[in-house]
C-alpha cells in the first residue's frame, strides 16, 4: 500500500480526484441558497435567545441598580410598613409564601405522583373516562391562573371547604393550578422508564405494585422532581389568584397555616411598586432580587437533586 | 423411544461446539419418559385483539429438560412463551384460549393468580434487561419481593454460581448491572431468574444479542440448570436448538382463505428425531433451510 502510494499512477490520481470532488459535491460543500438559509436561520435563533437573555439580564441588572441600598438584613427580619419604607421589609410575606409553597409541596407531591402512576399504569386508556381525564388535565393546564383564584374563592375560602382567607386557601388554590403540570411531568417521567424494566420486575413475580414502587419510581424521580421543581417556582410568582383568596397586602404578625391574614411576596411586591414614594420602588427592586434569589435556590436545588438520582440511577 | 434419538442427537451436533455433544445425549437419558410433563397444552389458541395469532397447539412440555420452539418470525413462539407464565396477561387484547395445564393445574384458572405463577415460572427475555441497580440488588431484588428466609448474601452468591457469573463478579457485587458486558448481562438476568428457585424458566432468544463465546457459555449454563428446572427456549439458531434441547416443537405460519397469518405447531418431538427424519415437509423445508 504504502510503497504503491509514491507511484500512483496518473490514471489512478485523476480517478481518486474526480471521485473526491463527486463525494464532496454531494456531502460536502452545499449550495450558495442552502448556505444563505442557513446562515439566516442560525441568526434568526441567536436572535430568538438573545431577546430572552436581554429581558432577564435587564431586569436583573435593573433591580440590583434599583434595589441595592435596600438589600439589608431588614429586608428579610422587618415587617412590612406604609410610613416608614426605609425600614420596612418582607418578613410577613417570606413567612407566608414559606407556609403556602410547603403546602403546595405537600399537596402536589402525593396527588400529582399518584395521578400519574394511576393514569399511566394502571388506567385502561380505552375506557372513555379516562381518556376524559387525560383531556381535561391537559386542557386545565393551560386555564389562566386567575381562573383558579375565582374557583379557590368560591370553593376553598367559601362554599364546601370553608376555609376563609387563609395560607392554607391559597395553598390549596396554588397546587390546584400547578397540579396539571406536575402530573404531566410525572407521567413523561414514568413513561420514560424502558418497558422492558418492568417486564423484568414482573417476569420473577413482582407485584404491580412492587414494580412500580422498586423500578419505576425510582427511575422516573428525576423527572418527576423536576416537575415538581418547576411547578413550585411558577407557584412562588403567583401574585393573581392569591389576591382573590385573600393575600392581604400588609400583614404585621407572623401568618400560621390554618388561621390569621397572609401574604405572600409577589403580592407584597406589587403593592410597594404601586406606591408613588420612591423609597417604595427601592424596597420593591429588592423584594425582585429577594424572590430571584429564592427561586436561584430551589432550582439549583432541584438540578442537584436531579443529578444526584440520575447518577444513582444509571452509571 | 427416547434412547435411539438420543443417540441421534449425538450424530448431528458434533460439527458445532465440543461441550454440546456431550451434555444433550446426557440429559435425554436423565429425563425419565414417564416423568409428569410441566405442562400440558390442549388446543391453545392465542388472540391479539380479536386476531389469532396462534391456533390449536396440543403438546407436553416435559420437566427437567429443554424444549425448543423454533419456527420462522412471526409464528407465535414468543406469543405462545408469554402464555406459559401469563406475561400475556399484560398485554392489552391479548387472549389465551384452550387448555393450558401446569403440573395438572389450569393456569388460566379463576383461581389462580398471576403473580404467583411468574413467581413459579420465570422467564429471561431477547434483550439482557438488568435493573439499573447494583449486579447485588439486581438478583436480590426477587427474592425480596418473594419474601424468601436465610442470608440474603448466600441466596445472591448461590443464584450468581448457578448462573456461572460469581467467579466473574464476586468483587464488584456493588457496581451497577450495566457496567457488565451484554453476555455477562444476560448471566446475570438468568441469575436473576434462578434466585427465586423457580420451577420453570422459559427463555426467548436468549441469546440472540450475545456474541457466540457468550453464546456457549449460556448454552452450558442450561445445560446445567436443566438438573433443576425445566426449561423452555426460543431459538432462531437452529444449531442452538441441536445443541442444547432435548426435545423440539416446530412452528410455522400458516395463511388462511381470508389472508390472515396464524401460526401453527407443525409437530413437536425428540430434537434428534426433529432435525433427522421429521414427519412433516414443512419442517424438513425449514430444518434444510429451504424456507425462513
Ligand atoms: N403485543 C402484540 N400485539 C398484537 N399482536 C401481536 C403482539 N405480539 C405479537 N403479535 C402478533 O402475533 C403474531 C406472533 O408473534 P410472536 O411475537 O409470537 O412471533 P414469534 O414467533 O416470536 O416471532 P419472532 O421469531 O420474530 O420473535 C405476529 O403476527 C404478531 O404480529
Ligand atoms: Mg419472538
Amino acid at each position: 500500500m504504502v510503497i504503491q502510494k509514491g507511484k500512483q499512477p496518473q490514471r489512478a490520481r485523476l480517478a481518486v480526484a474526480g471521485a473526491r470532488n463527486a463525494t464532496e459535491s454531494v456531502f460536502g460543500a452545499s449550495s450558495r441558497a442552502d448556505r444563505i438559509g442557513n446562515v439566516l436561520f442560525r441568526s434568526l435563533l441567536l436572535l430568538g435567545m438573545g431577546f430572552a437573555l436581554l429581558g432577564m439580564v435587564s431586569i436583573i441588572v435593573w433591580s440590583f441598580v434599583d434595589g441595592a441600598p435596600r438589600l439589608d438584613m431588614n429586608l428579610i427580619t422587618a415587617g412590612p410598613s406604609s410610613i416608614t419604607p426605609e425600614t420596612a421589609g418582607y418578613r410577613t410575606a417570606i413567612l407566608g409564601s414559606l407556609y403556602v409553597i410547603g403546602g403546595v409541596i405537600l399537596f402536589i407531591v402525593p396527588v400529582g405522583v399518584g395521578a400519574a402512576v394511576y393514569l399511566e399504569e394502571y388506567a385502561d386508556q380505552t375506557r372513555w373516562w379516562n381518556r376524559l381525564i387525560e383531556v381535561n388535565i391537559q386542557n386545565l393546564a393551560a386555564v389562566p391562573s386567575i381562573v383558579f383564584g375565582i374557583l379557590g374563592l368560591a370553593f376553598i375560602v367559601r362554599g364546601p371547604l370553608d376555609l376563609g382567607f387563609v395560607a392554607a386557601a391559597g395553598s390549596l388554590t396554588l397546587s390546584l393550578l400547578v397540579l396539571p403540570t406536575v402530573i404531566l411531568a410525572s407521567r413523561e417521567a414514568i413513561r420514560a422508564v424502558p418497558p422492558s424494566t418492568r417486564l423484568g420486575s414482573l417476569g420473577l413475580g413482582a407485584t404491580q405494585w412492587q414494580t412500580i414502587w422498586h423500578h419505576v419510581l425510582p427511575g422516573a424521580l428525576p423527572g418527576i422532581i423536576t416537575g415538581v421543581i418547576l411547578s413550585v417556582s411558577r407557584a412562588i410568582g403567583e401574585a393573581a389568584p392569591l389576591l382573590l383568596v385573600g393575600a392581604v397586602t400588609f400583614v404585621m404578625f407572623d401568618p400560621s397555616f390554618f388561621e390569621g391574614q397572609f401574604s405572600v411576596l409577589p403580592v407584597q411586591i406589587f403593592n410597594y411598586a404601586g406606591r408613588p414614594q420612591e423609597e417604595f420602588r427601592v424596597l420593591a427592586s429588592a423584594g425582585v432580587i429577594l424572590m430571584l434569589a429564592v427561586l436561584l435556590v430551589m432550582n439549583s436545588f432541584a438540578i442537584w437533586l436531579r443529578n444526584h438520582y440520575e447518577n444513582k440511577n444509571a452509571r | 423411544m427416547p434412547d435411539n434419538s438420543g443417540h441421534e442427537t449425538t450424530g448431528t451436533a458434533p460439527g458445532t461446539t465440543g461441550t454440546a455433544p456431550g451434555t444433550a445425549p446426557g440429559g435425554v437419558g436423565t429425563a425419565s419418559p414417564d416423568e409428569v410433563p410441566v405442562f400440558e397444552l390442549g388446543d391453545v389458541s392465542v388472540s391479539y385483539n380479536g386476531n389469532p395469532a396462534l391456533a390449536g397447539v396440543t403438546m407436553d412440555i416435559g420437566a427437567k429438560e429443554i424444549t425448543a420452539f423454533i419456527g420462522p418470525s412471526g409464528c407465535g413462539k414468543s406469543t405462545l412463551l408469554r402464555s406459559l407464565n401469563r406475561m400475556n396477561d399484560l398485554i392489552p387484547g391479548a387472549r389465551v384460549r384452550g387448555e393450558l395445564l401446569y403440573k395438572g393445574t389450569d393456569l388460566y384458572g379463576a383461581s389462580v393468580d398471576a403473580v404467583q405463577v411468574r413467581k413459579r415460572i420465570g422467564m429471561v427475555f431477547q434483550k439482557p434487561n438488568p435493573f439499573p441497580k447494583s449486579i447485588y440488588d439486581n438478583v436480590a431484588f426477587g427474592p425480596r419481593t418473594v419474601g424468601m428466609k436465610g442470608s440474603m448474601d448466600e441466596i445472591v452468591e448461590k443464584a450468581l454460581r448457578g448462573a456461572a457469573l460469581w467467579e466473574e463478579v464476586s468483587d464488584r457485587l456493588r457496581e451497577s448491572a450495566y457496567s457488565l458486558s451484554g453476555g455477562q448481562q444476560q448471566r446475570l438476568c438468568i441469575a436473576r431468574a434462578i434466585a427465586v428457585e423457580p420451577d420453570v424458566i422459559l427463555m426467548d432468544e436468549p441469546c440472540s444479542a450475545l456474541d457466540p463465546i457468550s453464546t456457549v457459555r449460556v448454552e452450558d449454563l442450561m445445560a446445567e440448570l436443566k438438573n433443576h428446572y425445566s426449561i423452555v427456549i426460543v431459538t432462531h439458531n437452529m444449531h442452538q436448538a441441536a445443541r442444547v434441547a432435548d426435545r423440539t416443537a416446530f412452528f410455522s405460519v400458516q395463511v388462511d382463505d381470508t389472508g390472515r397469518r396464524i401460526g401453527q405447531l407443525i409437530e413437536a418431538d425428540e430434537t434428534g428425531t426433529i432435525f433427522t427424519k421429521p414427519t412433516d415437509k414443512r419442517t424438513e423445508d425449514y430444518i434444510s433451510g429451504r424456507v425462513g
